[in-house]
């Protein structure tokens, strides 16, 4: 259940009061709570206050507590490796000699050669891959971006390589563009106007 | 007060003539992300050639006709990151090996001038020649290794 919690606020595009994420998990709001807690003090969660009323002064009503996911990076391996050296190595090489779209282009073959390629649920697809998908009207945005720390030092070279990726895995009434928001992934899909 | 602003340079040596089918997509694409960036925050000023639209008429090497160069000044580092690496310029720069060669000498430079300077095309390639001869340093540095703005009392 800490684990469906931790997933329901990651997912979020916003900030996560306690009743919503007792409601989304289908448990009691104390229950939630503790386990939400339990989140913060691993680190996995943050925690702030906000007036979830939008009222202010006195008769607000105290302040709830609101959690989100935190900012730092988790993974376990075992035994440990360290991919993210090689990874960010790897990328110096490629963009020194200039290889984008030799990267562009292996990576739409792969995205395309992955089984969920052409797969009927974008959002199951991409949830499934880590994207943290959620819907903005028509557009289907993507919370996180799982090449965050790579991308934050070359991101001409990795956010390049993740749209080709997507333009790949995405079956063809999906169109992948570039279209960053803040804080998650620089691509966003919509769907062809045709389909 | 904010009395440094940061200048940025980036030269580039393109693929083929600007008026060719190689680098059409570019040259479309340049009245957009020019305007995207004067309504970008922080911006503050960029160079544009006797045209007026942009800097595509000037060739900073003489004895280099593909070789372009990008010039301007922004209120600090985190507004150029914005727009560079968090708007839709982001779509155009993942695209930079359509049309430019790979360099492999630096190629770009970030340094502060007080507000209300305009940096010259020669000014911004010295800048550019101080971070391949010694790295980047506090007189022209890059994105990877940034350097604060100097001291406000402090003489430029």
């Amino acid at each position: 259940m800490r684990r469906r919690l931790y997933r329901h606020v990651a997912a979020a595009p916003g900030e996560v009061g306690r009743d919503a994420a007792a409601e989304a998990v289908g448990v009691s709001r104390s229950l939630a709570a503790f386990h939400l807690d339990k989140l913060v003090e691993a680190g996995l969660l943050a925690v702030s206050f906000r007036r979830l009323s939008g009222r202010t002064g006195p008769g607000a009503g105290r302040p709830a507590k609101v959690y989100r996911r935190a900012e730092g990076e988790h993974a376990a391996s075992v035994p440990p490796r360290s991919y993210d050296a090689a990874s960010r190595l790897l990328a110096e090489v490629v963009e020194k000699a200039g290889l984008d779209r030799e990267l562009q282009a292996a990576a739409k073959a792969a995205g395309a050669a992955h089984p969920d390629a052409a797969a009927g649920d974008m959002v199951e697809v991409l949830r499934a891959r880590g994207y943290q998908p959620f819907w903005d009207g028509e557009t289907l945005r993507l919370h996180n971006c799982p090449f965050h720390a790579l991308a934050e030092e070359f991101p001409a070279l990795v956010c390049g390589m993740n749209l080709a990726l997507l333009e790949g895995l995405a079956p063809e009434q999906w169109s992948p563009t570039m279209d960053p928001c803040r804080g998650g992934c620089c691509v966003a899909l919509s769907k062809n106007q045709s389909h | 007060m904010t009395s440094f602003h940061l200048a940025q340079v980036n030269i580039g040596r393109t693929v083929a003539p600007l008026d060719g089918p190689e680098l059409a997509d570019f040259v479309a694409q340049l009245p957009e992300i020019n305007a995207l960036a004067e309504r970008s925050p922080g911006f503050v000023w960029r160079m544009v050639d006797d045209e007026g639209e942009d800097a595509t008429g000037f060739r900073p090497d003489e004895n280099d006709d593909m070789l372009l160069i990008n010039c301007s000044v922004w209120e600090s580092v985190e507004a150029l990151r914005n727009f560079t690496y968090h708007t839709d310029h982001l779509r155009v720069l993942s695209r930079r090996r359509e049309w430019f060669h790979r360099m492999v000498e630096a190629h770009q430079a970030l340094w502060w001038i007080p507000a209300g300077h305009r940096p010259s095309i020669a000014e911004a390639m010295e800048r550019v020649a101080m971070v391949r001869e010694h790295g980047p340093g506090p007189l022209a540095f890059t994105f990877r290794d940034p350097y604060p703005a100097p001291a406000t009392a402090a003489q430029v």
